[in-house]
């Protein structure tokens, strides 16, 4: 059985491995931490967050300091899917962000049926749609 | 002398030493034992009897609908009649408490953090004022309270709380909460960034009688007009608060008729305990593990600094574990503290509004979660530090609660909500003072606060400017009635600001430009209080990312009205625009940080702030191609950055796809992350460092020893369980310090002597 426990990784509990759920990668072991089994770049943050104004004539511009922050981010080593951003301290360890009872969760899902889409939960809202419609 | 008597008389000694001391206290100040508990009460022989007496769940859920229903009416009346912008825009909350204290029904809109904040003021007045004879707890009387080291957000809310009685019995509270604004303290509006002791924050009201005979008592509100800037707006709000416990009492008074007190006192005990039995059953659904997160707080509202709020939540059984040590330490002469309760309700906030909306919103919720602090830390600070802008610490506990949880709740096969990024956490808003249009004093906000952008969900965008994190149910207000009674126009309001969106899958809702401009007053000047100039203030969700930063701009030495009148196309709607352009011939263009004190301004000078996003969701190549295209039609992003961002091809006139151009471009830029992305172990060699930046004041833990913290400097380091006050200096005194080396060096350079050596 596999439990998904993100957008992009799921847990084997036959293997006790984490996966890519895009390209089935194996990444590592569901006792250790995800990020090991990435591919982590140091992303530039006006890459992302442009300047709305102009930096050469003003000091804070939309764009975040990059002496100030870092964006890390994790890919699948296979299919290249980036599974997570942490904006992090200029220097700082990456974190372990998810460190599972293995055990536990063995336990919880042999009660359970597997799960193959992840579930939603309820709706309560309409759904978007752009423009205005009046 | 047998062991009874020993017992006994040990006994008689304790009560008589507890006696002494209650009768010789000096000060009762807060008191650690209430602020420090957010579960409810043990269950009293009272609540037992009735329990047992009355069992029919359908009689108590009736009871419980007419409850909340005299909630949502109260709420109404203040919303209506209350004269702060809080009140009008739904920055309330109304409630019904046991008979011990603890919220039980609350309104289901509102401010939702109140929920777990108000019970501290009633149990203080239960434990102090009941038995005291120069105060005492009756029928008809009302308490005040806004301190909130007696339990409260920060000082601009005040609560009106009346006991409930029923043939000279006490049966339960009534209470009602609004976000006040002006208070009284060292800048207009209540939420002072400048404060740098408590003493900075205007009235300090620890919970005291101000009604008798459902009447306010003049002497004393004439004391508290007397203490504020908005001496009207205290009386008439006070009234309205008043009026609207006294509705709740009414309807309470009414449940007795039909039912009876006791069978009221159990349903409100049944809900509290149900409740709790719940949350556990929640919490037993969710994998058993440790999820930890972090934000970064790139501001003190005074000075740019780095300062952390980490989080670790571990979840076993029917145990949650909220854990925040090695978050940074609290600065002793600095706003943005929060008292313990502050943070806990914000996590409460957390599941109240996102994570188990369909729960009562009580104090029951909270209840069964457990915290791990260190004293002395931001989220907890100590009774001397102000903590006028606690927003500041809280909403970041929001936030690293809100991203940690998302990531429990994702393999839930039950769900309330939807999985969600962070929401954008910060109030970007003016807060304004001075002399109005019409001669009257003011200082309050305005109610864009409550607009916040939204955070992506697993399956859609997140809303634009939707909601506050801290009130469901709240609005942005209405610009041209506020320009009613305030002498300042919103020259470009609700437009929202192009590419600053947090881009995902699913990409965050956004914020609008908000520019504004003094017109009809000599004596008015406005405040920003906001993190997030430097450093994004949120996180995204599963390769998503977070929204980024923004700046305050001003543009001074113009009169814009004038420009308006003679040449109205120099004039344009947008912050870049207007910066990058220059628009005003021989104006002065700047920015800074969005921690602006109290500022006077000029008519027709501009205050130029945009709100912030909500986080991202998910991988950004996996956002469906024609909502690339839809956000660049409604001018959220333009083309160039789209196309830089998302990877998608498309004719830039007529906007229509080239879907195997752009699945090209997708799988171009994933092999490119391959080459580009640098494996684990080799990637924490070239970056990590052993300590944080050594050019940047640094406040916390660094890399996962939560048992040191940093205090501003790599020099000092302290220890977590006695970290000991923090004084940071005065930015202008840093000012004058960095000008007085330049000029001496200068003088040196230049040969001459300094004008007085003299030590």
């Amino acid at each position: 059985m596999k439990v998904l426990m993100t957008e992009y990784l799921r847990i084997d509990l036959e293997t006790e491995n984490w996966e890519c759920r895009v390209c089935e990668h194996v990444v590592g072991s569901a006792r250790g931490n995800y990020k090991e089994g990435l591919l982590v770049y140091k992303r530039n943050p006006e890459d992302i967050h442009p300047s709305v104004i102009d930096p050469d004539k003003y000091k804070f511009t939309f764009c975040p300091d990059k002496d100030w922050v870092s964006i890390y981010e994790f890919y699948c080593p296979s299919c290249g899917t980036q599974m997570e951003v942490e904006y992090t301290f200029p220097g700082h360890m990456p974190l372990y962000d998810m460190e599972v009872d293995v055990d536990a969760l063995k336990e919880q899902w042999s009660h359970r049926e597997e799960i193959l889409e992840p579930v939603k939960g309820p709706n309560i809202l309409v759904d978007r749609t752009h423009g205005h419609n009046h | 002398m047998s062991t009874n008597v020993k017992v006994d008389t040990e006994i008689e000694d304790q009560e008589l030493i507890q006696k002494f001391l209650k009768d010789t206290t000096l000060f009762l100040g807060p008191d650690p034992e209430i602020i420090r508990d957010h579960r409810i009460m043990p269950r009293t022989p009272s609540e037992e009897e009735c329990m047992d007496k009355y069992t029919d769940l359908n009689q108590i859920s009736s009871i419980r609908d007419r409850l909340q229903s005299a909630c949502e009416e109260g709420f109404e009346m203040v919303e209506q009649m209350g004269a702060a912008p809080g009140a009008k825009w739904g920055d309330i909350i109304t409630g019904i408490y046991s008979a011990s204290g603890d919220l039980t029904i609350g309104s289901a809109g509102g401010v939702l953090i109140f929920s777990a904040l108000v019970h501290h003021p009633i149990k203080f007045i239960i434990k102090n004022w009941i038995d005291e004879h120069t105060v005492g707890v009756n029928e008809g009387d009302g308490f005040i309270h806004n301190d909130s080291r007696y339990g409260n957000v920060h000082n601009t809310d005040q609560s009106m709380i009346l006991p409930v009685f029923h043939e000279g019995k006490l049966i339960c509270w009534a209470a009602s909460t609004v976000h006040e604004g002006e208070n009284g303290a060292i800048e207009p509006g209540g939420m002072p960034s400048m404060a740098e002791t408590s003493f900075d924050e205007g009235l300090k009201m620890s919970p005291f009688k101000v009604v008798e005979n459902y009447e306010i008592k003049r002497d004393i509100l004439t004391f508290l007009q007397n203490s504020v800037r908005e001496p009207k707006l205290q009386y008439e709000d006070m009234k309205v608060k008043l009026f609207a416990c006294m509705r709740l009492e009414q309807r309470i008074k009414e449940v007795f008729e039909t039912d009876g007190p006791d069978a009221l006192t159990a349903c409100l005990r049944y809900t509290n305990e149900s409740v709790v039995t719940e949350v556990r059953r929640r919490i037993s659904e969710w994998p058993d593990m440790t999820v930890r997160t972090q934000t970064i707080m790139d501001s003190t509202l005074r000075e740019n600094a780095l300062l952390k709020i980490n989080l670790a939540v571990t979840k076993k059984d029917d145990r949650l574990i909220f854990d925040f040590s090695g978050t940074s330490p609290e600065l002793t002469n600095r706003a943005i503290n929060t008292q313990l309760p502050g943070m806990k309700g914000m996590v409460g906030q957390a599941f109240m509004n996102h994570i188990w909306p369909d729960l009562p919103r009580g104090q029951a919720g909270l209840s069964p979660i457990e915290f791990i602090t260190q004293e002395g830390s931001l989220v907890d600070c100590s009774y001397e530090a102000p903590n006028s802008q606690s927003l500041m610490s809280i909403f970041h506990s929001f936030t690293v609660a809100q991203h940690a949880t998302a990531k429990f709740l994702y393999s839930c096969p039950d769900k309330y909500t939807r999985v969600l990024a962070p929401w954008h956490n910060m109030i970007n808003t003016f807060i304004w003072g001075g002399v109005n249009q019409h001669g009257e004093m003011l200082g309050n906000l305005c109610a864009d606060l409550n607009g916040m952008g939204g955070g992506a969900r697993m399956d859609r965008d997140g809303e634009h400017a939707l909601a506050p994190i801290f009130a469901t149910m709240a609005d942005i207000g209405e610009q041209e009635m506020n320009e009613e009674e305030v002498p300042f126009l919103q020259l470009v309001s609700k437009k929202m600001t192009a590419n600053t969106q947090a881009p995902g899958k699913y990409r965050g809702g956004m914020g609008y430009t908000m520019i504004a401009s003094t017109k009809d007053s000599d004596q008015w000047g406005f405040m920003t209080t906001t993190q997030g100039s430097k450093v994004p203030t949120i996180q995204g969700l599963f390769g998503g990312y977070a929204g980024g930063s923004y700046p305050l701009c001003k543009v001074t030495d113009v009169d814009v009205y004038d420009v308006l009148l003679k040449n109205p196309e120099q004039f344009k709607h947008s912050i870049h625009e207007t910066m990058n352009e220059q628009l005003f011939p021989g104006a002065k263009y700047s920015t800074h940080h969005m921690g602006m004190g109290f500022d006077i301004s000029k008519r027709g000078e501009l205050y130029m702030i945009s709100q912030g996003s909500g986080g991202g969701y998910g991988d950004p190549l996996e956002r469906d191609p024609t909502y690339v295209i839809m956000d660049i039609e409604e001018g959220l992003i333009t083309s160039d950055w789209a196309k830089k961002l998302y990877k998608v091809e498309f004719n830039e006139e007529t906007f229509a796809l080239d879907l195997e151009a752009t699945e090209k471009l997708r799988a171009d830029y994933r092999e490119l992350r391959k080459q580009q992305g640098k494996p684990y172990a080799e990637f924490i060699k070239d970056h990590v460092k052993d300590t944080p930046p050594a050019d940047i004041p640094f406040y916390g833990s660094w890399n996962g020893d939560v048992d040191t913290i940093y205090a501003g400097s790599v020099d000092d380091k302290r220890d977590a369980s006695n970290i000991g006050p923090i004084y940071v200096t005065n930015p202008k005194d840093v000012r004058i310090g960095e000008l007085e080396a330049e000029l001496e060096a200068v003088r040196k350079q230049a040969g001459i002597p300094s004008t007085d050596t003299r030590k």
